[in-house]
């Protein structure tokens, strides 16, 4: 395999795995903070089953997440050793301030964990609290650092060196708020959808509904809310791209030429070759309106870009067609969540309502996916955009192919270790907490 | 402020040494456990490093983040031409991390623990050994960015005696400092007098392995013998050293829990102060003779600024925090597992 094909492939896998792990460990906290709240006012013995239950499928989450975390501030050199070198001071603020969160986040789960019956019950759920919000702070942090190589800011370049640094004026560049809200509203709503999906597949199978379906309320309520909000967020940052990187929304729509009321393109097989797509559904003007707000102005079409400066035009317009596509069915069930809970309670014993949540359980997930492929891939051939070019960023070392290999044949191996010891907590969700069974 | 960095540098890697080591080093112990003891041995240590275990991993994130952020050239020399010690360290934090979450969290237990034991005991072996391997290569001064071909770039930058040996160096220290710590986390007599004859192998270990250092250091032209000794802060230091060792060892007769733990964190304080004092600032010695200095090689000024702010203002948090963890784990340890294993 190609050295810098490698390179790219191992760190797109590292990522891949990574962010599921910490969308989870970010986002859990805060489910289980709720379930242990109505324990604490209610004294439901159920709700401290949940907490408890949950408590232990995020520990191993936990574990893998900051090992993977590890592994990715490592990578960031052992890949692109260029890029960090002269990337580093400038992004390094967020992951600086990250170090914190991590650390306090740690902290507090090794209170949470470990506290039951130990400290005051308050004290005890705030440092739960606790590890959702420094969570989902290194999340933000993290994404900053993303978004610097998106809009890259805080230094002047000039004739190739990186001059008057500002690690502060980087870390708030101008991508930054438009990405962190998305991603963490995406965390929610993929972590909340999955989270509920397993749990309507036990509720479905008739297995301790008592448990299971106060979890899956829970989790559901913050996946809708949080899917329904996520268009909204989408529409900011697709603004955003168009303004910063037009490249980037160019390959995102497959849009070709430059025109005046731009169509918005849905679906549609790209032909690179011959600029245009087959297959498409086209809206007259939309894209034009999206972007500006009116319905003439041209937006910019890859005809105005150098081939040489283009991103993968078919990756990217397929993984955004995904992402949205997921997006709004994601709203649609939102929808009806929410039909549920206000106007026809009886859905939820209902087969067809559990079951449009279990086929939901992977597509938050598989949305994520997409839309960092669409960050990532809609930014070649650039490290940092219009500044640095990701091949000449990647390590000198050659046979990164095996590593990429031996990556590969771990992650594989984690993914399937995780799968299978969730398999177990919930087959033994009956032995363990069986309300009947456990005293309260 | 380059100063503050600095140090919260050096210190990072002495609590990541001290803490991390000793909690690979329940790993090493548990590896030269007897079977029928081995439970037994596992669930004391669970209870010791289970609440600490995240915090104790996140000095080696610190360090990184502060090189990368602080020393960008320092960070990519390294991860360029130690790519493979580092890959496999990293295979060594996967599987360790992993393993014990998996072995600690699964709710069937059933043969599958033998698999999470295996590899959790391996990979405490392999992270330190390669940890150590990464650090001694560092100044051994094999790193040679003008090398030509393949071996002379990425495999004879590490694979040599003297960064192997402190590789071994590392695993005993690593062993020690976990017997060390569990000599004070049992009450139970026969347990007690089993941890003591690890914690006197591991020793022995670790003085056969830094003699094995100093061999090999001559024997490749490092002028080790000439940092540790040649000096009066490093001569104090290793005096230091070994006075506080006999004591401790004096103390462990006498039945104290928290104070010989005190001596061996302050033993390994003394390692890492008389191995880097004499070529600090330097840390990368290359093979041209040149090196890689914090100093000279620092990134911009206003990131070491704000980096130093950020460290600062973080340790505030964090501190109180972990010491508080530490403290009420250390008040009654016996809970954690009711807890865990209680059902
Ligand atoms: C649950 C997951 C999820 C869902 C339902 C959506 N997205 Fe998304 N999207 C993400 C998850 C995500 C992400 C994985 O979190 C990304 C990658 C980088 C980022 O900041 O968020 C992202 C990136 C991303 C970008 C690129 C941002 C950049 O490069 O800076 C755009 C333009 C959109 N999204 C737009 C949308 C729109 C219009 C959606 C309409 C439904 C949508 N997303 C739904
Ligand atoms: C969008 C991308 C990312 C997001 C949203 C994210 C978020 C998170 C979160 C919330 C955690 C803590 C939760 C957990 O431990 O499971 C975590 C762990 C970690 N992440 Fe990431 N991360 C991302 C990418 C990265 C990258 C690029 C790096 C490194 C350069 C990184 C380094 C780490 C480290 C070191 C940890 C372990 C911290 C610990 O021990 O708790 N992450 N990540
Ligand atoms: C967690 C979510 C993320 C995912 C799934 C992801 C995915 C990817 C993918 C698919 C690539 C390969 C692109 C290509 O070569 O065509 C890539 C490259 C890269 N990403 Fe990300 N990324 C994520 C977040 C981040 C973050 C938070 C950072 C840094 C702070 C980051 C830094 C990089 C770097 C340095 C490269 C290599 C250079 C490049 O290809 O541009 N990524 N990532």
């Amino acid at each position: 395999m190609d050295n810098f094909m490698a390179a790219r492939s191992q760190m797109a896998l590292s990522l891949g795995f990574h962010i599921i792990f910490s969308c989870i460990g970010m986002v859990m906290p805060f489910f289980m903070a709720v379930s242990h709240f109505i324990w604490l006012k209610t004294g439901n013995p159920v709700y401290q089953n949940v907490t408890k239950a949950w408590s232990k499928g995020v520990a191993i989450f936990f574990a893998t997440g900051a090992v993977s975390g590890t592994v990715l501030s490592f990578e960031l050199g052992l890949l692109w050793p260029t890029f960090m070198k002269h990337a580093g001071p400038i992004f390094g603020m967020p992951f600086s301030l990250e170090g914190t969160a991590f650390f306090i986040e740690a902290i507090a789960l090794g209170f949470f964990l470990y506290g039951w019956n130990r400290f005051n019950r308050w004290f005890h759920w705030f440092t739960g609290v606790v590890v959702g919000v420094s969570g989902l702070i290194s999340g933000i942090l993290v994404v900053a650092a993303n978004a610097w190589m998106n809009s890259p800011s805080g230094f002047d370049f000039v004739d190739g060196k990186y001059l008057n640094i500002d690690p502060i004026k980087a870390m708030f560049n101008p991508a930054w708020f438009s990405q962190a809200l998305h991603m963490s509203v995406a965390a929610f709503a993929a972590t909340g959808f999955a989270v509920a999906g397993v749990h309507a597949l036990m509720i479905m199978r008739k297995r301790n509904i008592s448990f299971h379906m106060p979890a899956f309320k829970i989790a559901a309520v913050f996946g809708v809310v949080a899917a329904i909000l996520q268009p909204l967020s989408g529409d900011i940052s697709a603004k955003m791209v168009a303004k910063r990187q037009p490249a980037k929304l160019a390959a995102m729509e497959a849009h070709f030429k430059t025109e005046p009321y731009s169509p918005l393109i849905i679906g549609g097989i790209p032909d690179v070759k011959n600029k245009k797509v087959d297959y498409a559904i086209e809206l007259p003007g939309m894209l034009s309106f999206m972007v500006h707000d009116d319905f003439k102005t041209p937006v910019t079409g890859l005809d105005q870009i150098p081939e040489k400066d283009q991103p993968p035009i078919a990756v990217t317009h397929y993984a955004f067609q995904l992402m949205v596509a997921l997006g709004m069915l994601m709203m649609a069930l939102g929808i009806i969540y929410l039909i549920a809970v206000f106007k026809k309670k009886n859905w939820f014993d209902k087969r067809w309502f559990l079951k449009l949540f279990i086929w939901a359980t992977p597509i938050g997930f598989i949305a994520v996916e997409a839309g960092w492929t669409v960050t990532e891939v809609g930014r070649q051939p650039w490290i940092i955009q219009g500044v640095m070019r990701t091949a000449d960023a990647v390590t000198p070392m050659p046979g990164i192919g095996y590593s990429f290999y031996l990556f590969t044949a771990v992650y594989f191996t984690l993914s399937l270790a995780v799968i299978f010891l969730l398999y177990r907590q919930i087959k033994m969700v009956p032995e363990i907490y069986d309300t009947k069974t456990v005293a309260p | 402020m380059i100063y503050v960095v600095i140090v919260f540098l050096w210190v990072a890697l002495l609590l990541y040494l001290v803490m991390g080591g000793a909690d690979f080093g329940a790993g090493i112990i548990e590896m030269f456990t007897s079977n029928k003891n081995k439970s037994r041995t596992r669930r004391i240590m669970y209870n010791a490093i289970g609440p600490i275990w995240e915090a104790n991993h996140m000095w080696l994130i610190i360090a990184i983040v502060i090189l990368f952020v602080g020393f960008p050239v320092i960070y990519a020399t390294m991860s360029t031409y130690l790519h493979i010690p580092l890959t496999v360290m990293l295979m060594g934090i996967i599987a360790r991390g992993t393993a014990l979450a998996f072995r600690n969290y699964d709710a069937v237990h059933d043969n599958m623990q033998k698999v999470y034991n295996k590899i959790f005991v391996y990979s405490s072996f392999i992270t330190p050994l390669f940890l150590g391997i990464i650090a001694g290569s560092a100044v051994s001064g094999r790193v040679d960015p003008q090398a030509t071909n393949f071996m002379d770039a990425y495999v004879y930058s590490w694979l040599n005696w003297f960064s192997v040996a402190i590789g071994f160096f590392t695993v005993a220290l690593c062993g020690f400092l976990a017997a060390i710590y569990l000599i004070g986390e049992t009450h139970d007599d026969a347990e007690r007098k089993s941890f003591i004859r690890k914690a006197k192998i591991m020793n022995v270990a670790a003085v056969v392995a830094g003699s094995v250092v100093f061999i090999a250091s001559i024997k490749e032209n490092i002028p080790l013998v000439q940092w540790v000794f040649g000096n009066f802060i490093g001569i104090a230091a290793v005096s230091a050293a070994s006075v506080s060792l006999i004591v401790m060892w004096y103390l462990i007769a006498k039945g104290k829990r928290f104070i010989i733990r005190v001596l061996a964190g302050f033993q390994m304080t003394m390692i890492l102060l008389t191995t880097t004092y004499k070529h600090y600032p330097n840390i990368i010695i290359l093979k041209n003779g040149g090196h890689l200095s914090l100093i000279d090689d620092q990134g911009a000024e206003k990131t070491i600024q704000s980096l130093g702010i950020a460290l600062l203002v973080g340790s505030i948090f964090i501190l109180p925090a972990l010491f508080y963890l530490v403290w009420s784990f250390q008040q009654k340890p016996e809970q954690v597992d009711n807890e865990m294993h209680g059902h």
